[in-house]
């Protein structure tokens, strides 16, 4: 019997359906439940971390990933005005500074400008002391992946919109502090959202600087329960815990760009 | 920064422009008096868009003079931000500041330019979208309005900066066809409102009612100039009569296959001397 267009369709649409399914089902009626829920989700360990995760954990994460973006943010608006400035060194000096930073794994670093700048400076000290240490030390790598983006953001920018602006009379610096740039950052807002997130998740090195009780963060506070418990809840506690902060952070982000879209 | 007004509000003189090997412009002489408007017509590549450019310093210039209201534009130490300030130009793509709204759009410059105050920049604004017909835009975004608005907003972006000479890089030629009339309206209320105006065009009936003078140019040279009812009308030159018949009359295709133009320019790019009426 030859089905007809409409019964083809139909048919193809609920075998996609069942096979989603029956995926689903499998795993979910082979994994040993009772095992995995010992490991990773016994309830007296969650309660136990409440509210500390929270109070300390949290918190700090949400600070060392600011005060890096932060850092990271100006100067890598800085670097990427350099790689686009007329006087050559600046460009040298920009474009080596990126490509030595971008290729450094941010663990190391961070470990530098922890023991390093001590050690070369033992009379200084980094402003805000561990939380310091960590926005420069992060904020260093993120800073060169920024330059990029943000440059090629002011590139994306019309090169009309540059003599617009110039013919109007504005001098070059204003024409880019307020024509180019705007439009710039408009443009390089998701690629920024994702440095943000990871971010986020880069945070968790703050543990080689040593952090305290005090200036923990969520991996590092996870791991020490994992070890004070010996289970795996914590771990999954910490997961969680990211996603607090990264998910509503596309939200409002997905907000900020429809906001903009009209003025694009 | 003085301005003569006894002296033309742009004077070239052998204007030279080259982009690396390719020699755009060479050798222009050419006026805009007080209070005139000229429109410059001519080909795609015969240059006209780069002579425009040049008078705002948008190009910089191979060799030759450019004066603007008196000022010496070629002068390598000349306060470019302060001439331009009584330069207005239009570009054929808008190039409206799409994150600003219209108004803003208006004020941004006089504010940062002029150090208007913001009642002021304001003010000054809404009279100049009620000049174009776009006063109940004021709060849109330019994605907003339809190219024609776009246009007529910048040419009032433009005249909020109240300059004397106004330039306008082929403005209608980036618009649907209904949009072109609206734009054109706008420039000739300002053409009878007195000012000097420097138009580079392809729409004929614009030149030919507005203009006190048509310009054509082809191959980087100025071939004949004069009032439009000479210039489009009885025109002197073969090559201008090869270009107003393919304008005019496109469809016609009895010139397919022939070479239409001279290949290189008549021996001296000299004025006819039919320009005796500017002077």
């Amino acid at each position: 019997m030859k089905l007809r267009r409409r019964q083809r369709e139909r048919l193809s649409l609920g075998l996609q359906y069942l096979v989603f399914i029956a995926i689903i089902a499998a795993v979910l009626f082979a994994a040993d439940w009772d095992r995995l829920a010992d490991a990773f989700f016994r309830v007296d360990i969650i309660k136990s971390m409440f509210p500390t995760i929270i109070t300390v954990a949290l918190r700090n994460t949400i600070l060392y990933t600011l005060g890096a973006f932060a850092f990271g943010l100006v100067f890598g608006t800085i670097l990427a005005l350099m790689r686009l400035s007329r006087v050559a060194p600046y460009r040298w000096v920009a474009t080596a500074y990126i490509e030595l930073f971008r290729g450094l794994p941010a663990l190391l670093v961070l470990f530098l400008v922890g023991y390093g700048i001590p050690i070369a400076f033992p009379e200084r000290e980094l402003p805000g002391g561990v939380f310091g240490s960590i926005a420069i030390g992060l904020g260093l790598t993120a800073a060169a992946y920024m330059a990029e983006t943000i440059r090629a953001g002011i590139q994306a920018v019309p090169k009309g919109q540059m003599e617009a602006a110039r013919t109007l009379g504005m001098s070059h610096f204003t024409a880019m502090r307020t024509i180019v740039i705007p439009q710039a950052f408009r443009i390089v807002i998701p690629p920024l959202t994702n440095e943000l997130i990871l971010l986020t998740k880069d945070s968790s090195l703050a543990y080689v600087l040593g952090v305290t009780a005090q200036t923990i963060e969520i991996t590092k506070f996870g791991r020490d329960m994992l070890n004070d418990r010996v289970n795996a809840t914590p771990l999954l506690v910490a997961g969680l815990a990211y996603l607090v902060i990264t998910l509503p952070l596309s939200q409002v982000v997905r907000r900020l760009e429809l906001r903009y879209a009209k003025a694009r | 920064m003085t301005t003569a007004p006894s002296r033309p509000a742009v004077e070239i003189r052998d204007l030279h422009k080259s982009f690396g090997p390719l020699e755009v412009l060479k050798g222009i002489d050419f006026e805009v008096g007080q209070g005139e408007v000229v429109c410059v017509i001519g080909p795609s590549g015969s240059g006209k868009s780069t002579l425009l450019r040049c008078v705002d310093l948008l190009e910089q210039p191979t060799a030759g003079k450019i004066w603007v209201n008196g000022v010496e534009m070629t002068d390598p130490d000349v306060e470019i931000d302060e001439v331009r300030r009584g330069i207005g130009m239009v570009f054929q793509s808008f190039n409206l500041f799409p994150h600003l709204t219209v108004l803003n759009n208006l004020t941004i410059a006089q504010r940062r330019v002029l150090r208007r105050g913001r009642a002021e920049a304001e003010r000054i604004a809404r009279a100049n979208l009620e000049r174009v017909g776009l006063i109940d835009k004021a709060d849109a975004f330019p994605a907003q309005l339809s190219g024609g608005q776009q246009q007529r907003a910048a040419i009032a972006r433009s005249l909020s900066m109240e300059p004397k000479l106004m330039l306008f890089d082929e403005p209608t030629s980036a618009l649907d066809p209904e949009l072109v009339g609206d734009v054109l309206t706008v420039m000739r209320k300002l053409a009878e409102d007195g000012m000097t105006m420097m138009v580079v065009t392809h729409e004929m009936a614009f030149a030919r009612d507005v203009a006190d003078r048509v310009v054509f140019m082809d191959g980087g040279v100025v071939v004949e100039q004069g009032p439009p009812q000479e210039v489009l009308g009885a025109p002197r030159h073969e090559r201008t009569r090869a270009f107003l018949s393919r304008v005019l009359d496109p469809t016609h295709v009895a010139q397919l296959g022939q070479p239409d133009q001279a290949s290189e320019p008549p021996a001296a790019p000299s004025l006819p001397a039919d320009d005796r009426h500017h002077l």
